[in-house]
């Protein structure tokens, strides 16, 4: 007993501020995509080409971004002259409907809170049944991070729970593989009305990687109605966490517009140079 | 007699694909199970069609105590004679290859689909079925037990926590387990074939989700062997940083699982300590590479981040501060009597199931095997810098934690010396193209054992096969193996103890 209290002690008080306090990010973070004023160079396609998830497409003076595809390799902001596109470190990412994932400017429609009534029964207490349909283990395990004491989630109210008849909504993850399609459905039917629906990461929203292969569908969306979009791949936890809790109105429009602001990660090192030399190797194959 | 039916190869070398002996079935069947009776271990054994009707079987024979590989080849049309009634390490492998190309292996015990997915050779189906008709994921015989007091348990696909689907029968007296049975392929994606016929842009990322908790392990595996095909050499900093990132996510993984662990036993200190923990080892890798598993690190030619003076500083003065707290938090369960009590001959596998199951990795070492490709197959940084194997020998829940508390350790003192040591300043050479017509295996020690990818170029240089064994694959049937004549209740331990993953043994 004298052992664990010691241990207690040494171990010290953990749980984040968050969202009080921003969260502790990495300097080398990949976070929000931001496009600039500045138009694009004319026939430049350079961003278009690399992407490996084509997720860019280039308008007439101007690129769109749809951040529901995005790995988050960087790859194109690394190709790109300065100030027309780079990615912030900027977490907050989850939006309400599939299209505002599509990026033309430097603004995310962040998620708006649930309707009156919906937010009356989920505000304070939202209970959700995780499905993983094909997800790789990495969203899943930055989900579970989530009940961890460094992030506590449940001194929000928000618990995932062992059945979906005791849930609220679903956590989906995943492209939905074809051998999981019938069990997501179930599994949704199984949650009482009315209940929600929040896609994390690249795959749940748009097949990701998977997309357009016959072993899994494009997202969860082909499947069931969506409610929230949690992008990355995978989603960092305060991502996660931030789509939640703006989901249930915990969280008020701040600093929308401070993805304005958001600095380039800096280069480090001869980082940039690798990634260059890298390009170049992708272009010439 | 055998010597002429196969060649040596050594892990990581690339080698003509025409060198790889092909001999008829019956030499094949008696070279592979001869071996592997000689102690040998079958590590990966795939098809792959040579024409419209013929399918090219190779295996993978890892030589622990010699350090080499053989690899022989046999060519089949729709049927053969099954080695699993001699070799039971060719179970799941030779299902695989009855699913994927439509070969039946004669005289299979217990012959089922193993992801559920229709043959990729139209005309050719193992089981007869037809092009249009569905195949519904673990809709197959189980095996099943009878009488007055027996019932059966049947969970998943979807469980009870925010795990991966997998589907398990229970077949139990009372609270006794007498079998249990795992029927996976829900988180089947189609990797390997999209990484032949897909866009190759995406065969990296195709390497990050594989395993998503092994995507450094992974992308070091594939990097390995592109770099073989190509003659790529990656500096010593490269080869550094890779194992580095190596070590780090299997200090995260295994603190988690003991964490995982601590807490099925009702242990909340620990339980909590490692949970928290195990996201500062994530946060580690993601102050190097920006992510917190490693994503966008490795590619074939070396690694995209460097470290500088003051992230070396940096990383060396956090690793410290988050190890001095592992071990305390984990400290405290050895400590406790009540907590080891739960552990301690809990899910044992004997010596003798493990050695014919081939098991691989933290599971084999929890038995007594000195087995672990850092050591047995070293490549990059582990040819110079030696990590001690960690064993333990009572085959149990305990062992298969203790394990994990030593090699965390371990990982640790290399961190240190690595971030030490650490020299050059090139991180990335750009690899040529692949050669043609050559084949190399490539395998790693993954946080859950060993990881072994086999790819092979064609005429144009063009990937023409690749195959990916992930160390679950071996081990699934180590888990079922551990619950016989358990009790249910003891399946939270039991499969923690292993953590094996879903999709990377569905692919």
């Amino acid at each position: 007993m004298i052992k664990v209290l010691m241990a207690r002690a040494k171990q010290g008080y953990r749980t984040s501020a968050f969202p009080v306090e921003p969260p502790a990010l990495s300097d080398r973070f990949v976070g929000a995509p931001v496009i600039g004023r500045p138009k694009c160079p004319p026939k430049c396609s350079k961003c278009v080409e690399l992407c490996p998830m084509q997720c860019i497409s280039r308008n007439t003076e101007k690129i769109s971004i749809d951040i529901g595809k995005c790995i988050f390799c960087g790859k194109c902001a690394e190709s790109c002259s300065p100030g027309i596109l780079h990615f912030s470190k900027d977490y907050r990412m989850a939006v309400r409907k599939r299209e505002e994932l599509v990026l033309s400017g430097p603004v995310i429609n962040l998620a708006e809170e649930l309707n009156k009534e919906m937010k009356k029964l989920f505000g304070r207490s939202l209970k959700l049944r995780q499905v993983c349909a094909g997800g790789c283990n990495a969203c899943e395990a930055d989900v579970n991070v989530l009940n961890t004491l460094a992030w506590d989630l449940g001194r929000f109210g928000i618990q995932f729970v062992a059945s979906p008849r005791h849930a609220d909504g679903l956590l989906v993850t995943g492209p939905v593989t074809e051998n999981m399609k019938l069990a997501l459905k179930k599994t949704y039917e199984a949650v009482a009305n009315p209940k929600l629906v929040i896609a994390v990461g690249a795959c749940a929203i748009s097949g990701g990687i998977y997309e357009g292969h016959s072993e899994a569908n494009n997202g969860v969306q082909s499947i069931i109605p969506v409610d929230l979009f949690i992008p990355g791949c995978p989603p960092h936890p305060s991502t996660i966490l931030d789509g939640l809790l703006r989901l249930m109105g915990r969280l008020k429009g701040d600093a929308r517009e401070k993805i304005n602001d958001s600095q380039p990660i800096p280069p480090v090192g001869d980082q940039l140079e690798t990634r260059k030399k890298l390009i170049r190797s992708v272009i010439r194959s | 007699m055998s010597e002429k039916n196969y060649i040596s190869i050594h892990n990581s070398e690339a080698f003509p694909v025409k060198s790889i002996p092909i001999v008829d079935i019956d030499d094949f069947r008696e070279t592979v199970i001869t071996e592997i009776e000689r102690g040998k271990r079958l590590a990966s054994f795939f098809g792959r069609p040579l024409n419209e009707s013929a399918v090219c079987l190779t295996a993978v024979i890892a030589d622990d105590k010699r350090g080499c590989l053989q690899i022989l080849s046999t060519e089949v049309e729709k049927s053969y004679q099954s080695l699993t009634p001699d070799c039971s390490q060719a179970n799941c492998f030779e299902r695989e290859i009855a699913e994927q190309w439509g070969i039946v292996p004669l005289g299979h015990p217990w012959f089922k689909p193993l992801r559920f997915h229709h043959s990729y050779r139209k005309e050719y189906d193992a089981w007869e079925r037809g092009l249009d008709e569905e195949i519904l994921p673990a809709h197959t015989d189980f095996y099943q037990v009878s009488g007055d007091e027996v019932h059966e348990v049947a969970v998943g696909p979807v469980h009870a926590g925010v795990i991966e689907p997998g589907h398990f029968r229970f077949q139990c007296s009372g609270e006794r387990v007498f079998h249990l049975e795992i029927a996976l392929g829900f988180q089947h994606r189609g990797i390997e074939r999209a990484i032949i016929s897909g866009d190759k842009s995406k065969i990296p990322h195709y390497m990050e989700t594989l395993a998503g908790d092994t995507t450094i392990g992974h992308s070091v595996a594939y990097a390995q062997a592109m770099e073989a095909l190509s003659g790529c050499l990656v500096s010593g900093r490269a080869q550094i940083l890779r194992g580095i990132m190596l070590e780090l996510e299997r200090m995260a993984n295994h603190v988690g699982d003991i964490g995982a662990l601590a807490n099925d036993v009702a242990f909340l200190p620990t339980a909590s300590y490692c949970g928290r923990l195990r996201g500062d080892y994530l946060n580690m890798t993601a102050m190097i590479c920006g992510n917190r598993f490693g994503r966008n690190m490795v590619r074939p030619g070396g690694v995209m981040y460097n470290l500088d003076a003051s992230l070396i500083s940096q990383l060396s003065r956090k690793l410290e501060e988050v190890f001095s707290d592992t071990e305390n938090a984990i400290g405290l369960m050895w400590d406790s009597p009540s907590a080891i009590g739960r552990f301690e001959d809990t899910g044992k596998i004997s010596r003798e199931i493990a050695e014919e199951l081939g098991l691989v990795g933290v599971a084999a070492r929890a038995c007594g095997f000195e087995r672990d490709v850092r050591f047995d197959f070293p490549t990059g940084i582990y040819c110079f810098s030696q990590i001690p194997v960690a064993t333990f020998s009572t085959c149990d829940v305990f062992a298969r934690a203790y394990v994990r508390g030593l090699e965390i350790q371990r990982s640790k003192s290399f961190i240190c010396e690595q971030l030490e040591t650490i020299t050059g300043d090139d991180i990335f050479t750009v690899p040529g193209d692949s050669a043609p017509d050559m084949a190399v295996v490539s395998m790693l020690e993954g946080w859950r054992g060993e990881i072994c990818h086999f790819a092979m170029t064609g005429a144009d240089g063009n990937l023409l096969h690749y195959k990916v064994v992930d160390p679950s694959f071996h081990n699934w049937n180590g888990l079922a193996a551990s619950m016989r004549n358990e009790e249910v209740s003891n399946f939270p331990i039991c499969n923690k103890s292993f953590n094996l993953s879903y999709c990377g043994h569905d692919l």
